[in-house]
């Protein structure tokens, strides 16, 4: 939990540079030692957004090796029928379709969490409000007419937003619930959380692996200095 | 079999002067006896130099330079490559690490006095070091072919069109192709591996020859040759190797501790040595909102930025670095180390430490209006730390110099002290966590302690600019 805070903090300092509006971020509620957690958002992530994004700098097998999952078991339960093992986690879709239907391909989101930080990715997963002036009905509190539909919006429902009035004119000031989804707000907020947790594992697959060497590494060091301080030490008792 | 050895050893030293070149440069080497922690960097910048070698030579046999590779050829180091990640790692965290050590060895220079005569070309050299380091730094942070790589090679090298008449066709000459390209791409990679490295060691080089021909500078600012013994060795050298290679290896010690921390537990550090628009691919048609240099560059970014005029700007850019150059000669000062000059030249050093700092701050920063103004405020104390230098430093009255060089205090006479702060500025606490189950570790900070720890280290800074 420290490590996350401390990655939170860092990230949220790197940012400010990426959001395009400035509203105040929502924090973002996981726990990135959650094996379970990720998995649950590699899951989430193929059933809602694999069908658009990409993030073709990870492999299947990567995620049955680091979570310690039969390779057979991520085909079945994580990738899309038709995928193998060594595969990226390419999307379906291409190119040339994508520009045509949303006027932009899709990023791909294998570093997004890294260039955009988890409280980014929760607030805009999250500010998705109707705006029947959009073409595709809805919009974004946090990425202003961005070209990506709330593609959680059953599950979600639909949220809209409530103005008030500021120097004349109509800001919105908060995004409440319209229409209920099938989820309740706390099974919503988890999947969210499951997804946001799996994309910064996406964004660095290796973390875990080396704050894990890193004690390793840091105690043999502090041996290598009481070392080097006794040896300097000998050596220089003569130099007066 | 042994003899066998012997003999081989001595064929090839009959024909190669090994012995003479080890005595000369380490074993009889004789370097002052006081040299204290500004005195780590050097040897420190030696290493970083080797670690950018390797990890760059491992790199590159992964790494595409190619606009369409390049991005995805570097998160295939990341992620499939084995080690990929840590060899990244070391040779981004060691970019920084090289400017941190490099600019705390240039601050020695600075508050020892080291530039001045007889050492003036050691400067020079170390200074063309310098200018390579950060034309190294800059084309290698095009490579990851990020939208921050791109967009900062876009606005360096069009600094380059600001010059009157030749300025088009040289930023043209220098990219290859009207904007940043693949074309700069390759360049950029040929010239980080290959030809300014080799810049680089031949200027290491030149810089340590010239330096062990007129021997090390020291914390008193005396020269040790003046003394000798009646073999011809200076009363207050040792040799270099055993001595100072030992201390050395603990200086490394300690620095390998923060290079590991960061590479283990926050390689990005907050977005300093790895910004986050990097993460993102670059895109020639999409400008970020606030294109920033990594922390090394700020201040001299935050110089051209502060200057109205864009050539100017650039000259005063380029100005800030070349000032440095002439450094030997501006200052009029009879007395090398800061521990016998004048309260005059102590305060300007102050006034240059903060506005290098605040510079750097204001780098990073969006340039508003604001903060534009003290930046040119900052940039007008940068330069007048050394364009003024002439006049303020013949106005100071140094402190008598001692003959020989002052007792160098060890790490253990600091531990005494050093408990004593800690008994200051923490109370015994009954009630709280055990460590190691010694109730000796059981302590709370005491605020009133910690104040006067404070007001102390205040006063003595004070005390130290008289």
């Amino acid at each position: 939990m420290k490590t996350l805070s401390l990655s939170i903090l860092l990230l949220a300092f790197s940012l400010g540079v990426a959001a395009e509006e400035n509203i105040e971020l929502q924090q973002a509620n996981f726990d990135p030692e959650n094996r379970g957690s990720i998995v649950q958002g590699a899951k989430s992530f193929v059933k809602y957004c694999l069908g658009c994004h990409s993030i073709k700098h990870i492999r299947y097998q990567r995620i049955a090796q680091d979570f310690g999952i039969d390779e057979m078991k991520v085909l079945t339960e994580v990738a899309p029928q038709g995928a193998t093992i060594y595969e990226q986690m390419h999307t379906a879709m291409n190119a040339h379709d994508s520009e045509k239907w949303f006027g932009i391909q899709p990023p791909d989101l294998s570093l997004v969490a890294r260039s955009r930080s988890a409280d980014w990715l929760y607030t805009y997963l999250k500010s998705f409000y109707t705006d029947r002036t959009k073409p595709l009905g809805t919009n974004n509190l946090l990425f202003k007419d961005v070209g990506m539909p709330n593609v959680f919006w059953q599950l979600q429902g639909e949220q809209k937003a409530s103005y008030i009035e500021d120097d004349g004119q109509q800001v919105i000031e908060k995004l409440v619930v319209d229409v209920p989804g099938t989820l309740s707000e706390e099974q919503f907020d988890t999947l969210i959380n499951d997804l946001v947790n799996f994309l910064v594992y996406v964004g660095e697959p290796v973390k875990m692996e080396r704050e894990r060497l890193g004690k390793y590494i840091l105690f043999f060091l502090l041996m290598f200095l009481v070392i080097a301080y006794l040896l300097k030490k000998e050596y220089w008792k003569d130099v007066h | 079999m042994k003899t066998r050895i012997t003999a081989c050893g001595n064929w090839f030293l009959e024909r190669f002067p090994l012995t003479k070149l080890w005595n000369d440069h380490m074993a009889h080497y004789y370097a002052p006896k006081n040299f204290n922690f500004w005195y780590f960097f050097g040897s420190l910048a030696l290493l970083v130099l080797v670690n950018q070698f390797i990890t760059g030579i491992l790199l590159t046999m992964n790494y595409k330079p190619d606009a369409k590779l390049a991005f995805d050829s570097v998160e295939y180091i990341m992620r499939d490559v084995n080690w990929g990640w840590l060899i990244r790692y070391m040779h981004s965290t060691g970019a920084s690490a090289f400017f941190i050590v490099i600019y705390l060895h240039m601050f020695r220079g600075l508050i020892y006095g080291s530039y001045k005569q007889p050492r003036e070309l050691i400067w020079i050299f170390g200074m063309l070091l310098f200018l390579a380091l950060m034309a190294e730094a800059f084309m290698g942070y095009l490579l990851p072919w990020g939208q921050m790589s791109y967009w900062g090679a876009q606005v360096i090298i069009s600094l380059f069109s600001a010059i009157p008449f030749i300025g088009d066709d040289l930023s043209l000459w220098i990219r290859g192709d009207y904007v940043v390209s693949d074309a700069t791409l390759n360049r950029f990679f040929a010239f980080h591996v290959i030809a300014v490295p080799l810049v680089l060691v031949m200027l290491v080089f030149l810089h340590i020859v010239a330096l062990h021909e007129v021997g090390s500078n020291n914390p008193d600012g005396i020269e040790i040759k003046k003394i000798k013994n009646k073999d011809g060795i200076p009363l207050d050298g040792i040799p270099f190797h055993p001595y100072y290679t030992v201390k050395d290896i603990f200086g490394v010690g300690v620095f390998l501790i923060f290079f590991a921390t960061v590479i283990f537990y926050m390689p990005e550090v907050g977005g300093f040595f790895l910004e986050a628009d990097n993460f993102i691919p670059a895109d020639p048609l999409k400008t970020p909102e606030h294109i920033a240099p990594l922390w090394y560059f700020t201040p001299y970014y935050a110089i051209l930025r502060a200057v109205p005029d864009k050539f100017a700007g650039v000259i005063a850019m380029f100005g800030s670095i070349a000032v440095l150059f002439i450094l030997p000669w501006l200052d009029r000062s009879p007395v090398k180390s800061i521990r016998y000059r004048g309260a005059i030249f102590k305060r300007a050093l102050f006034l240059f430490v903060i506005s290098f700092f605040a510079l750097g701050y204001l780098g990073t920063q969006p340039a508003t209006p604001s903060a534009t103004m003290v930046a040119r405020f900052f940039t007008l104390i940068y330069f007048g730390f050394f364009l003024l230098m002439p006049i303020y430093t013949r106005w100071e009255k140094p402190k008598p110099v001692p003959k020989r060089l002052t007792q160098l205090s060890t790490l253990d006479d600091f531990i005494p002290t050093l408990k004593a702060t800690l008994d200051e500025v923490t109370v015994k606490d009954d009630h709280g966590y055990t460590l190691f189950g010694s109730t000796e570790f059981r302590r709370k900070p005491n605020p009133q302690g910690i104040r006067n720890v404070l007001i102390r280290l205040a006063k003595n800074l004070k005390a130290s600019l008289d």
